[in-house]
């Protein structure tokens, strides 16, 4: 099994990087919050699937105790959780004030 | 994979958009297990295929969305937004055929040895255990987590 058939680092660099532009299109062209905060969710994970493959490839390199990237993939979970629970509960908040749940009607800091 | 993230920022109704997702992590659940990291693999299922999508779906259906799938789903500044996206896609192709050199090339073969118990030794153990002040920052920004979002969710405080 070598040449195409053999799935390095790389190739799951270049997933992350692809997931992580649809994560940037979803936030920059969606109006509907719910579906912004699910593409950050989408960027956190291209993230996450980095930091495991990075970490296997460290692994490759100081034995399989070199495990760092699956300890900050864990707390980038912790964090995505948080920033949902954040995230939504504003989502919430804001929702009861004005009816409306698209981004381009919160213009309350606009002049 | 790709095709559920593809879904999550197309779809018209948010729960097809967060089913889309569910699949989205899932499969990435799949390629943590390819990349022999099980214990990953698992805090994905759980807590994100399970408990961040079920807050999202609640979200979705306590919000009203017969409305907003009707309404335009792209913003004004969409063609800003692509465009700039597309940017970052050009710096990315850059960055691959500038520097194809420089990245890890071929894979790692050995078995998965005790994934688990490295992972909790880089985490609590006295000697090498590194994480352990950042374990604890991760906890108090849970609990901030949790009381912002009651107190942002309540009508009255």
């Amino acid at each position: 099994m070598h040449g195409m058939l053999e799935i390095s680092t790389l190739h799951y660099l270049v997933l992350g990087a692809a997931l992580f532009l649809l994560g940037v299109i979803g936030v920059l062209t969606r109006r509907n919050v719910v579906i912004v905060l699910m593409s950050i969710e989408l960027i956190l994970n291209a993230v996450n699937l980095n930091l495991v493959a990075f970490s296997r490839y460290w692994q490759g390199i100081h034995g399989p105790g070199a495990l760092h990237g699956q300890v900050f993939a864990i707390f980038v979970i912790t964090d995505a959780a948080a920033e949902a629970a954040v995230g939504l509960g504003i989502l919430i908040a804001f929702f009861r004030n004005k009816e409306t749940v698209n981004v381009d009607e919160v213009n309350l800091l606009k002049w | 994979m790709i095709v559920g993230g593809i879904v999550v920022i197309t779809s018209k109704n948010a729960v097809h958009s967060a089913m889309a997702l569910i699949s989205a992590l899932l499969a990435q659940s799949g390629i943590y297990l390819m990349l022999y990291a099980p214990f990953v693999a698992g805090v994905q299922i759980i807590l994100y295929a399970g408990g961040i999508m079920v807050l999202f779906l609640f979200v979705i259906m306590l919000i009203s969305i017969e409305r907003t799938a009707k309404e335009r789903q792209f913003n004004k500044q969409w063609l800003v937004g692509i465009a700039a996206a597309a940017a970052l896609g050009g710096l990315f192709i850059a960055v691959y055929t500038k520097g194809k050199s420089l990245f890890p090339e071929g894979r790692v073969t050995y078995g998965e040895g005790q994934n688990i118990q490295d992972v909790a030794a880089l985490l609590y153990d006295q000697h090498q255990g590194m994480y352990m002040f950042s374990f604890e920052i991760a906890s108090l920004l849970l609990l901030v987590a949790i009381i912002g979002a009651v107190v942002m969710a309540k009508k009255r405080i």
